[in-house]
């Protein structure tokens, strides 16, 4: 299951529709890490609004996709954790450490103006 | 003479002797009445219970225990007698009464009447021992009922009083766009925690907050399991995208989030609660000028 990734300006959004198997969330990582390259894009948002459970594989995975696409260059920022996942999440030890967190893709973007306009001392 | 009688009757209604000597009971504190209760009122009083009821409404009460006391036994039926019970619980809970005054009143109302059956059976042994055995069980059951039921229904009272504390005491409220303030006051036991994360969590997402302060002034102490809940609050906050700004840490509790081990780098923390509020208008970019005096004329 392909997860849509749309390019907005210098951004990439990624926009989870439905609950991902392991291998859906490896194929996840591995286009937005490509994709920041080719797009040569400033930020990455993954919205997983729709999601009503994170493991701990997913938890793992987003971590990694932060750390990756860092490495090339971008920040990342998720959005739209809803609140009965974020206290399941936080009880379970998994707390996204070191990944910027947003409540929703408005606040995602703003986010990500405000961290690349900083970068860029714009 | 009135001992061969008795001994006639028993012998002549020997088949179902239970029911015939609660009858006979029945029909002996009935006729006993007035005196077997003033001897009840009497002791209540020597005994110092129900000091929060005046005599008159104790003498109230006292008719109407007594009457479905010997109902009770006459049928041997309770739900008349648990109606009645839950009925005067709801009564004289509000005015005070205690469960040992409960408990203590119907034993005595116990005592009161065998001392009676006692006192009329006394000179045959065996036929007083059938009588005990026929009252006992009965009067044994009534305590239990009436006991049972006045200890319920403080404990539905207790439970309705503590939700309705609950609902009180977690509000979460804007105070500016984007800015969220707890006020949390009292003990919180790890319930009232759970309650209020997910009470904050929603109201961040509704308010779409990107501050919360939360203040714990009003919070004497806390464990070690709360304070962590504290932290976890904190951290699911962040992953909506809210810091939080924790105020008001007493002495007592600073030293338990130490001794936890608490990374003190995730937790924003200021002394008071002024403080805290201006702290998150200075995150969300605000700036408090004043105009002009306000005149007090």
């Amino acid at each position: 299951m392909q997860v849509p990734i749309l390019k907005q300006g210098p951004y990439l959004i990624a926009t989870i529709q439905s609950a991902l198997t392991d291998a859906d969330m490896i194929e996840l990582r591995d286009a937005l890490v490509e994709r920041v390259g080719s797009n040569r894009s400033q930020g990455v948002i993954i919205d997983v609004t729709a999601l009503d459970v994170m493991d701990s594989f997913a938890t793992g995975t987003l971590q990694d996709v932060a750390h990756m696409v860092r490495l090339r260059g971008a920040e990342t920022v998720i959005v739209g954790i809803q609140p009965d996942v974020a206290f399941a999440m936080v009880h379970m030890g998994l707390n996204l450490e070191g990944v910027a967190t947003s409540l929703d893709l408005e606040e995602g973007l703003a986010y990500l103006d405000r961290s690349t306009n900083a970068a860029t001392g714009r | 003479m009135a001992t061969t009688e008795i001994q006639e009757d028993t012998k002549k209604l020997a088949p179902d002797s239970t029911s015939v000597l609660l009858r006979e009971l029945v029909a002996h504190l009935g006729q006993n009445r007035t005196q077997l209760r003033e001897e009840w009122v009497r002791r209540i009083s020597e005994a110092r219970l129900l000091t929060t009821m005046t005599k008159d409404e104790i003498f109230a009460e006292a008719t109407s225990v007594y009457d479905s006391y010997v109902e009770a036994l006459e049928t041997r039926t309770f739900e008349a007698l648990q109606a009645y019970a839950q009925n005067l619980s709801e009564r004289i809970i509000p005015r005070g009464v205690e469960t040992h005054e409960v408990v203590g009143i119907v034993l005595l109302l116990r005592d009161v009447l065998a001392r009676s059956l006692f006192a009329k059976y006394q000179t045959d042994r065996a036929l007083l021992g059938r009588v005990l055995d026929a009252y006992e069980p009965a009067a044994n059951a009534i305590a239990i009922t009436v006991s049972v039921g006045f200890v319920r229904e403080r404990e539905r009272i207790i439970r309705e009083q503590q939700e309705a504390i609950r609902e009180l005491s977690t509000p979460v409220l804007q105070v500016r766009e984007r800015l969220l303030i707890l006020p949390i006051i009292g003990l919180i036991d790890p319930h009232r925690a759970r309650q209020l994360t997910e009470q904050l969590l929603r109201g961040i997402r509704a308010n779409r907050a990107k501050v919360v302060v939360i203040d714990i002034t009003g919070v004497a102490a806390m464990d070690a399991s709360v304070a962590n809940h504290l932290v976890l609050t904190v951290e699911s906050a962040r992953l909506l995208g809210a810091r939080v700004i924790v105020t008001g840490l007493s002495p007592e509790i600073a030293q338990t989030l130490v001794n936890i081990g608490v990374d003190l780098g995730k937790m924003n923390t200021v002394g008071d609660l002024q403080g805290g509020i201006e702290e998150a208008e200075r995150l969300l970019g605000y700036k408090v000028v004043l105009i002009t005096e306000m005149s007090t004329t």
